[in-house]
């Protein structure tokens, strides 16, 4: 599968739960319906916080992997309902 | 004649074959419907996007998981109450990092650099010690600071209410706090708390 490309990147690298979230969520708010964030993250807890926070906020995960020693997730912003 | 004959009765079997063969499939369709139907109505359940926590602990350690939980549900779009009661109280004070410490006296399960005994720990200078080991552990592994994660909780819409009836008893007032913090007594808690699927005694 072909990597997305990102409309925006947050770097969370060295930051812990909560804040992974919380800065996802802020960053979100300024994209539009459709538009992708690349996140970076090494906090374990994201893989589990970050698919748990698209799927309650109506975004989606298009896909995560380890990269480089960092966690890399691509999250389609959804639209509102 | 007989030709149609053929033909209208071929039409009227086929109906008949395939309702056989439909009903295990409307079950699954129904099934399938029914699930759905709840899923959204679930969704829509406004108690489902609240969280309502009590917060009554006011040591270094303790004062993480409330500020931690309001800002992660906020960031999940919950409207978030968080109501601060008893010693959780002083976390809403505007002096509040002078009174934030960690005692390792009776607290077996603090990671201490070498074993101690309640004698050691309890001599003059160990609760200093333990808060500021606490502190810079934190800060060293990239946790946010009490100060930054209350910050986020307010910029994000999360009410913080402190308790009435414990301000009253501690001698605190309204000044003593910063400024957003709301007040309230049981009555609000409960009254916010029945609208919500996540509270939490802290």
């Amino acid at each position: 599968m072909a990597t997305p490309t990102e409309d925006r990147s947050l770097d969370c690298r060295g930051l812990l739960c909560p804040m992974p979230v919380v800065r996802t969520s802020r960053e979100m708010k300024g994209l539009q319906p459709g538009q992708v964030l690349k996140l970076l993250a090494t906090d374990r807890g994201a893989v589990t916080d970050i698919p748990a926070w698209a799927a309650d906020t109506g975004n989606e995960l298009l896909e995560w992997r380890e990269e480089g020693g960092a966690l890399v997730f691509f999250l389609r912003k959804g639209v509102p309902e | 004649m007989r030709g149609r004959a053929r033909e209208a009765s071929v039409m009227a079997a086929e109906p008949a074959t395939q309702e056989t063969e439909q009903e295990p499939l409307l079950e699954a369709t129904i099934r399938r419907i029914v699930r759905e139907e709840l899923e959204r109505a679930a969704k829509r359940d406004p108690a489902s996007r609240r969280a309502c926590l009590i917060a009554s602990k006011g040591t270094l350690d303790w004062a993480y998981p409330p500020f931690i939980l309001g800002s992660a549900a906020a960031a999940a779009g919950m409207e978030t109450s968080v109501f601060f009661t008893f010693y959780g109280l002083n976390l809403l004070r505007k002096d509040f990092e002078r009174r934030l410490a960690i005692s390792p006296v009776g607290n077996p399960a603090m990671p201490m650099p070498m074993p101690m005994s309640d004698i050691v720990t309890a001599l003059p200078g160990m609760k200093a010690l333990a808060t500021g080991m606490m502190k810079s552990m934190f800060k060293r592994k990239g946790v946010a600071t009490v100060r930054e994660l209350r910050d986020i909780c307010l910029e994000s819409g999360v009410r913080l209410i402190a308790c009435t009836m414990t301000m009253e008893v501690f001698g605190y007032s309204k000044e003593d706090f910063i400024d957003g913090v709301e007040f309230g007594g049981a009555g609000a808690f409960l009254s916010a708390a029945r609208k919500s699927h996540v509270t939490l005694f802290i």
